[in-house]
């Protein structure tokens, strides 16, 4: 090869590092709820759906911004309570699998409700960003994914102050770090899964704006949670900052593999390279970057 | 728990019972006792992730045959019934879907809109007899009507749809010898049917001395940065998207992001609807895209639509401000080809319910020259076709709408396919699938004779 | 998990197993309409085989796998190629050199099973299942260069009987399902399937009393994947008749899943029950629903209707009923037998 497009490559770089955020959004969804239950989630594809649809039918229909941000957080507050009581409480002492099948199930309901109450039009999403690319230094860099960035990064810093300053974050972690521990302090568990989900929610709720606002909204939003899943599996399905480091990785090299490698292969390798990225990389740290070792006493 | 455990087997035995009832073959339909009637079984998506193309072409159809039964009582008195059956667009589904609505009696043809449930069906369709409609895609060699008597891509195949697009790019630069030096890239979805048209962007390319590229999206199609990174270094002159559902908004708002300008992006026909731009906000304005039916409802037939129907409240479509979309513009060509195709047979067999096999000689003889399309009140909305026994595509005519924000506007003039380069290839391929399933060509004389009425 | 599993072949008396051989290889051909083969009973014998696959694999074995569907893929694929670029193979042939190319690409991805546990091991079968997807549609080799990847079936010959008809495709897949669920039987009251489930309750406890348990996991993935690739060669040769790497994405791997948890992990019956369900479920509600509703609702939302009370069904009996149908069927018989005490 001649001469290696060095900034063709930042590019690239940059591009896909912006992209990883985007996922790691999604995966910290996950991270929250898996903490503190142990339970993978798979229905947060639903819910940052559903979050979306609710927020722009309601905009649509003339409300204003600020308010339909509202009601659509207390939707995910009451989506969040409703699963705790109807389908983690029932389901407390059963293998990790069947929870994991249970938010399955709850992923088809809450899909089907998505759909059901507003419709399966599509929707365009405007957050008022103008996605104007500007150049630095003759790298291309997109005005909207930098902004997501941003959101994401506050977000962030605003979780983990969270959990480490504030009572309900310090019960979480008490939570997460041992459920019978916690419950002989005096926490109440349920209140504590209930609120964890709704946090969840809010965070699917941004996740599905910035989202939303980026590919539209419609049915296939829920999809992206299959970006999360290789994301979570090189952080560690427990660690928000596994996510961000995690999310980084995935999209920085599937971006990179599908620019590079793919001109060898035809392309399309997008779809699985994160895949096989994380399976190579578990085959070496068998729970991720930043997961909790399991130990096994014989 | 007993409680719980009786409940549920109560209710699985209830259930048992209920579903053993319903799963006899439907007797519960309303007979053609009395007045002759014609059945049309509707395949049907409108939930799922194309659930927006399917309730426009499925609205738009229906809204044809409710205009036809209103209006005019039927086709010469023949009463024009139809109902639904959800798929999802899966093709299982549409398999149980045939299977279960094949039992009403005088079915006319069958129109599921989908190249995965066709494929599923032609074996079955061509034993039951009754025609195969795929409408603007389909099965390429199903054109040649030696080999595949009952299927019909009316108006489109994808070879057509390639060679209109390319024609259409020669007469933005000025003719087709302009062509020779320019870049093309084609984005296309990653899946077969994405694949489908490189061979013949191939051939064009030689013919015409231009250079095309191929770049895959993979299903489906959330992420495109990287696809558009190149893209920018590549600098096309054109880009040619051939996508399907949300890669298409995508598509549009990345190459916002990377700066490519949506002016030189041309969108294949299943890229070329409202549902595919307005997601993508003002990043697909300037987008230009194909479509065998123009869009909007200034045309005689869609104003009767309104007046006959929605003014009275029977319109199919929910929100009225979709009448006139790409989507439902082309459930009613296709609601004017099939009711045609049927009065075509009624004027040979008789002024009744039809056979399939007499629907099927009635749609190859199915010719609406422009003078035709306007007497229908379709003037401008599409040209004009012309099927015959050997060839079901119809040579239908495209023209391209260009997005200004709010709705499609029509920026070119009519414009043929190559259809002459196209046969050959068409007929080689197709020669080759009879020979692997044993199948001897028609001929014309084999057209003509037709099955008598067995319902 | 039930100690069904420990059970011999799940059914109770030779007359059971009797009548359901009677009624499936006599009483639906003759009395069975078109509808009910074509729509029902040939789905559902494809479906059910691939959860008796499964089942060896995620019930017995206690191996997780989100990628039932791809192994069904490789296998109608394979069928496809073997049939038609080996000339004179006879089809049962193909049929078992297409299960055991399945088995190969199974093994392949199941080697991550050494290291990996849990959901990261379910994540990682995922790979398989985007992989495989990608190469089928990738590399028109697969499809013999079809220019729209689709594949049709060939006609099917049995010991020189034509078999393409509706009736002769269902005796063929029946036949077919019945050796390999006979097959599955027998591996899983072998040692070979005590040794699964050893490896599935306590995997180190299983290494120290001597169970080989890397040869008992590539094990479990092979068999589990011979039976889902003939699986996916039913669905594509006897069912639908054509075939794409579409129609075995994510939601088939997860409906196939969702007949074995459904079904009953560890049973063998378990997979025809779930089956039974998930066929024939929504087909009965969207019937239902239209007579009970016909036009008040199109079919859009009825559809989604089905969608929520498919998804609660499957909470509702993940709650309700976890080891599955399979409990559920055996409980009732025993509740019959035996008057309840009182409660």
């Amino acid at each position: 090869m001649a001469d290696f497009d060095y900034l063709f490559f930042l590019e690239v770089l940059t591009g896909g590092l912006l992209s990883g955020v985007m996922y790691s959004l999604v995966a910290i969804g996950f991270v929250l709820i898996y903490k503190t239950s142990g339970v993978l989630n798979f229905a947060q594809g639903s819910i940052l759906l559903f979050a979306a649809l609710t927020f722009v039918s309601l905009t649509e229909k003339g409300v204003p911004f600020a308010l339909a941000l509202a009601v659509t957080f207390a939707a995910m507050v009451a989506i969040g309570i409703a699963v705790e009581r109807v389908v983690l409480r029932p389901l407390v002492n059963k293998p990790p699998i069947t929870l994991f099948m249970a938010t399955l199930g709850l992923s088809y309901v809450i899909e089907g409700a998505a759909q059901l109450l507003w419709g399966t039009q599509v929707h365009g999403l405007d957050l008022g960003i103008e996605d104007i690319p500007f150049e630095f230094h003759g790298i291309l860099i997109s005005t909207f994914d930098l902004f997501a960035s941003g959101v994401a990064a506050v977000m962030v810093v605003g979780l983990l102050l969270f959990f480490r300053y504030t009572r309900v974050g310090l019960s979480f972690r008490a939570v997460a770090d041992d459920q019978f521990a916690a419950l002989a302090v005096g926490l109440r568990l349920p209140r504590i899964w209930a609120t964890v989900w709704a946090a969840s929610g809010l965070v699917a709720l941004v996740a599905g704006l910035l989202w939303g606002a980026r590919s539209g909204v419609q049915f296939s939003l829920s999809l992206v949670v299959l970006k999360a899943l290789p994301v979570l599996v090189l952080g560690g399905f427990d660690s928000i900052a596994g996510a961000i480091v995690g999310g980084l990785i995935v999209g920085a090299s599937e971006k990179l593999a599908e620019v590079y490698l793919g001109a060898f292969i035809g392309g399309g390798i997008e779809g699985w390279f994160a895949y096989v990225l994380a399976l190579a990389f578990l085959l070496v740290r068998p729970s991720g970057l930043f997961g909790q070792n399991r130990v096994e006493r014989v | 728990m007993k409680t719980i455990r009786t409940v549920t087997k109560t209710a699985l035995v209830a259930l048992a019972l209920a579903g053993a009832a319903s799963l006899a073959p439907a007797t519960n339909f309303v007979s053609s006792a009395h007045a002759d009637e014609q059945y049309f079984p509707l395949q049907s998506y409108r939930v799922g992730p194309y659930a927006a193309g399917g309730t426009g072409f499925f609205g738009g159809f229906i809204d044809y045959l409710n205009l036809i039964n209103t209006r005019d009582g039927g086709v010469n008195g023949v009463k024009l019934t139809w109902d639904e059956c959800e798929t999802q667009y899966e093709v299982e589904r549409g398999v149980e879907c045939y299977e279960r609505q094949k039992s009403h009696p005088g079915a006319a043809a069958w129109n599921p809109l989908s190249v995965g449930i066709a494929y599923a069906m032609i074996d079955r369709i061509t034993t039951d007899k009754v025609p195969l409609i795929t409408v603007n895609h389909g099965r390429t060699d199903s054109t040649d009507g030696r080999v595949f008597p009952f299927v019909f891509p009316l108006l489109l195949n994808p070879y057509s749809e390639t060679s209109g697009i390319v024609n259409y790019l020669a007469s933005r630069e000025g003719g087709l010898e302009k062509l020779k030096g320019k870049k093309i890239v084609v984005l296309y979805h990653g899946s077969p049917y994405g694949k489908e048209t490189i061979p013949i962007y191939e051939l064009l390319a030689q013919k015409y001395g231009f250079e095309v590229q191929q770049i895959e999206v993979p299903h489906p199609g959330n992420e495109q940065q990287s696809q558009w990174l190149t893209i920018r270094r590549a600098k096309p002159d054109y880009v040619v998207l051939r996508g399907w559902g949300v890669m298409n908004p995508v598509a549009l708002k990345t190459a916002q992001k990377v700066g490519y300008p949506a002016t030189k992006i041309v969108g294949n026909v299943w890229s070329n609807s409202e549902e595919d731009v307005i997601p993508a906000g003002d990043a697909a304005i300037g987008y230009t895209a194909i479509t065998t039916q123009a869009s909007g409802t200034d045309y005689p037939i869609v104003k009767d639509i309104v007046k006959t129907l929605y003014d009275q409240g029977k319109g199919n479509l929910e929100d009225k401000q979709r009448i006139g979309s790409v989507y439902h513009n082309l459930g009613i060509v296709n609601g004017i080809l099939n009711v045609e195709a049927i009065r075509i047979a009624q004027e040979k067999f008789g002024k009744r319910t039809l056979s399939g096999d007499e629907v099927r000689w009635g749609f190859e003889h199915l010719k609406l020259d422009e003078g035709k399309v306007e007497a229908l009140g379709a003037k401008g909305l599409f040209h004009s076709i012309n099927v015959s026994w050997d060839n079901h595509e119809g040579e239908g005519y495209v023209t391209f709408q260009q997005w200004d924000g709010k709705k499609w506007k029509v920026v070119s003039n009519w414009i043929a396919p190559d259809w002459a380069l196209l046969r050959p290839i068409i007929e080689k391929s197709a020669e080759a699938y009879a020979k692997d399933k044993g199948i001897t060509l028609r001929t014309a004389a084999d057209a003509e004779t037709v099955a008598a009425r067995t319902n | 998990m039930t100690t069904n599993a420990l059970r011999p072949k799940t059914l109770p008396s030779w007359l059971l197993l009797v009548l359901i051989l009677a009624l499936a290889y006599a009483v639906i051909p003759l009395f069975g309409t078109g509808y009910l083969i074509e729509a029902i009973m040939l789905p559902f014998l494809a479906l059910s085989l691939a959860g008796v696959g499964l089942n060896l694999l995620t019930g017995y074995a206690g191996q997780v796998s989100l990628g039932s569907a791809a192994f069904m893929a490789v296998g109608a694929f394979a069928a496809f190629n073997f049939n038609l670029r080996v000339d004179g193979l006879p089809l049962l042939v193909s049929l078992v050199a297409a299960g055991l190319t399945a088995a190969a690409v199974g093994i392949v991805f199941g080697l991550p099973s050494l290291r990996l546990r849990g959901f990261y091991l379910a994540v990682s079968t995922l790979a398989a299942q985007f992989f495989v997807q990608w190469a089928l549609t990738k590399f028109s080799w697969f499809s013999n260069n079809n220019p729209s990847g689709v594949i049709d079936a060939p006609t099917i010959r049995l010991a020189g009987i034509d078999m393409t008809s509706s009736l002769g495709r269902y005796y063929f897949a029946l036949i077919v399902v019945s050796l390999l669920t006979l097959f599955a039987w027998r591996v899983a009251t072998s040692q070979t399937g005590r040794n699964f489930i050893a490896v599935r309750d306590n995997e180190t406890a299983a290494n120290f009393i001597g169970v080989p348990v890397l040869k008992t996991k590539l094990l479990a993935f092979g068999l589990s994947s011979f039976i889902i690739g003939i699986a996916g060669a039913l669905w594509a040769f006897a069912y639908l008749r054509t075939v794409e790497p579409a129609g075995f994405n994510l939601d088939r791997s997860f409906q196939i899943l969702f007949i074995v948890i459904i079904g009953g992990l560890a049973t063998i019956r378990g997979a025809f029950l779930g089956a039974a369900l998930i066929v024939v479920f929504p087909v009965v509600l969207s019937r239902v629903g239209s007579l009970v509703f016909g036009s008040m609702f199109d079919s859009g939302t009825l559809d989604m209707t089905q969608r929520i009370v498919l998804g609660a069904l499957i909470i509702a009996f993940l709650i309700l009923e976890p080891d599955g149908l399979a409990a559920l069927s055996h409980r009732l018989r025993l509740w019959r037998q035996a008057p309840a005490p009182a409660s």
